[in-house]
Order: C-alpha cells, then structure tokens, then sequence
C-alpha cells in the first residue's frame, strides 16, 4: 500500500474520494432518506459515529483479530456502534428516528462504512485511521447535506422547516419522493462529468474534427 | 388469501424494493449492465431472500423477545451464516445450480436489501406466510427492477449519449424515470 500524508489521509475523503459523489458507496441511505435536510444531517451524523467507532475499534484491535473471520469481526462491531445510534437517536430526536426508520439499523450494510474497515482501518495505526474515518464521514455528511438541500428546497420550498422561496413557487413535488432521490443524485454526477470533460478540453486544446482518428487511443 | 396476495403485489410493485424504497442498490447499480447476469443476480436474491424471511420469523418467534437489544446483531450474524452453510450446500448437492448463482450469494449476503426485509419483516409483525408472501413479492419485484434496467442499459450502449453523461450519471437518471414509472403502480390498490 503507497504511503500517505496524514493529510491527505483526512482531506481524501472529503472531496477527491467522497464516497457518495465520486466512489457511490452508501448509495441506499444517500438517496432513502434525503428528503429533508434535517433527515440528511442525522443520517450523516449517526453515519460520522458509527464509522469512527468501529475504525477506532477495528484499528486497534487489528492485532487480535485473525484474519479468516475477519469480515464478520468488523460487522459485529459495526452492529453494536449503530445499536448505539440507534438507541441513542430514540432517545434524543424520537421524531427524526421515527422518519428515519429501518435506515438506522441498515448503516450496518452501508458498504462504505465495511470498505473503510478493511482497506484503511485494519492496516494502519489507530491515529491515521481516525483521521480517515473524519474524512470519510466528513464527506458523506456533506454529500447528504448537499443532496437534501436540494431536495427539501424544490421540493417543498423550504430548508430545515423555514420557507426560502416564496408563496408563488409551486413545489416539485416529485423531488422529495423517490425519484427524485435518484434525479438529484443523476443531475450531480451529469455537473461533474460535465466539469471534467471542460478541463480536459482546456488542457487540449486542439481537438481534431469528428470523423478523424489520432491513432492514439481514440476520440 | 387475499391479504396475501395483497403482501405480494405491493413488495412487489407499489413498494418495490429498488426503486421505491431503495434497497439494494449496490447490485441495481453494479450488476445490471446485461440481461442475462441480472436475471441470474435476481434469482439468487429471491433465494437468499426467502431463507432470509424464515430465519427472521424463528429469530422473532423464539429469540429475540428475551433480548429485543440483539435484533440487528443476532439477524446479521445468523443470516451470513445461513447463507454460507447454504452455498456450502449447493456447491456440493447441484454444481450445476452452483455455477448459476454461486458467486452472488456472498456478495449478497450483506446488501441491504436482505438486512432490510428482515427489519421491515419485524416492524410490521407479519406471521411466517405473511413474511414468505413479502420475501417473494420483494425478490421478484428486485428482479423485475434488475432486468428492466438491464435491458435499457443494453440498448442505450449504441447510443450516442454527449460525453460528460457516459457513466453513472445517465443510470441515475434512467434509474429516476423507471422508479417515476413505478410510482404509477400505487394507484393500482387506492381505491
């Protein structure tokens, strides 16, 4: 495995590999549950606890956990941070658990949560992990945040409850029912593959006309 | 009966796993760039999803009312386990059915679509043929979603789609239009 910074440890999860926006990890609380920004939040939050948890635990206990059964070592451990949240979130905010439902208890699947174990966690030493685990987190909240941002203001005109936009905009409906999970998810990737394609553009400039193959590669 | 079949057509159609309630993504979106692997990818959910359902109702019906706290852990634990012993068992009884579904069965062991009918299973106190009916509705519901999506990928491949939607972005939004279809289905039981 290539050396890193413990900065770039932090920072990679964050934008350059956010699991979400550019791995689709985690896609079924991403698009389940974004409908509302508050929704958004406790799921990204509850998600930030449970993977910084169980990389803590898994990166300290890497020594002890024998290889062969490794897989369900880091899904016990994830199973007992997200009953944690789980219980902890009933107690705290009973409705925002109520609207969340099943999607607490499915952190456990969430594949982002098991891939930072066993690619990051288990290999390294418990300060770089955690500084993973922020990233990681960090970036999913934003994600999410992002998603049902966009969701709750088109579709409902307001953001955490208070109206933005005024009595005259007929909400999208459509935006904060299911598909409109996947439409908001699909309008981002399309921005950013349409942000990539323009640098690649700027860094050639001179483009053939279609028709004319390089021989390099390809058009 | 007719409750049943009730169960069934709504896991089914008008609660459909993938695109209504977004359960099992991961395969939706990973798996269903040809129609063949997609179908194949199906049954094998609709398999684990089955064992899934009778292991949750004993799990329920025995376990769990003496320790409500170990449902998610107990249900994780017994249904990888579950699914392990079963492949161990086709491998050896049918390799043929082996070579079909084989190399799914792991991979969806802990997709959240399985976690996911066990939870919503308990939550909404179905009785064990209450929960086989939902298993069933929900796996052919799955593949029904799989192989529509396949197919539409198939096509849209000869397509000329403007370069910067290549890629993810476009099955998010065809994913987007079919579930907008789906969502035509809850007229079906309004009245």
């Amino acid at each position: 495995m290539r050396a890193t910074t413990p900065r770039e440890d932090l920072l990679r999860g964050i934008w350059r590999e956010n699991p979400v926006l550019v791995q689709l990890l985690g896609l079924c609380p991403a698009l389940a549950v974004t409908n509302t920004v508050a929704n958004s939040l406790a799921m990204g939050i509850a998600t930030f606890f449970v993977l910084l948890g169980s990389s803590v635990l898994v990166s300290s206990l890497k020594r002890w956990i024998p290889k062969e059964v490794r897989i369900s070592a880091y899904i016990l451990i994830i199973a007992t941070f997200v009953t944690i949240a789980d219980l902890v979130l009933n107690a705290v905010v009973p409705d925002i658990h109520k609207a969340l439902g099943a999607f607490i208890a499915l952190i456990v699947v969430n594949c982002m949560i098991l891939g930072r174990q066993e690619a990051f966690a288990s290999r390294r030493p418990v300060g770089r992990a955690i500084l993973d685990a922020v990233g990681t987190g960090f970036g999913f909240l934003i994600a999410l945040t992002l998603m049902g941002s966009f969701r709750e203001v088109l579709g409902n005109g307001t953001f955490l409850g208070v109206r933005v936009l005024g009595e005259a905009f007929e909400p999208w409906i459509i935006m904060i029912l299911p598909p409109g999970g996947f439409f908001t998810l699909g309008v981002i990737l399309l921005a950013f593959g349409w942000w990539k394609e323009r640098k690649v553009e700027q860094v050639r400039p001179r483009r053939w006309p279609h028709g004319v193959t390089t021989g390099v590669g390809g058009a | 009966m007719a409750e049943l079949l009730w169960i069934l057509v709504s896991a089914m159609l008008v609660n459909n796993f993938t695109l209504v309630l977004f359960l099992g993504l991961c395969p939706f979106m990973g798996v269903s760039g040809r129609v063949a692997t997609a179908l194949r990818m199906g049954l094998a959910n609709i398999f684990v999803l089955t064992i899934t359902s009778m292991a949750a109702s004993f799990l329920n019906a025995f376990v769990l009312p003496y320790a409500p706290y170990l449902r998610l852990i107990s249900f994780i634990v017994v249904i990888a386990s579950l699914v392990q012993i079963v492949e161990m068992a086709i491998k050896k009884l049918s390799p043929t059915l082996f070579r079909e579904l084989g190399i799914f069965l792991p991979l969806i062991t802990t997709n959240c679509a399985i976690l996911g009918l066990a939870i919503f299973q308990t939550n909404r106190g179905y009785d064990f043929v209450q929960g086989l009916f939902f298993a069933l509705g929900g796996g052919l519901g799955l593949t029904l979603a799989l192989v529509l999506m396949a197919s539409i990928r198939e096509t849209t491949e000869l397509a000329d789609v403007p370069a910067m939607a290549r890629g993810m972005g476009l099955v998010l939004i065809l994913a987007g239009s079919l579930s907008l279809a789906f969502m035509g289905f809850a007229g079906l039981f309004s009245s």
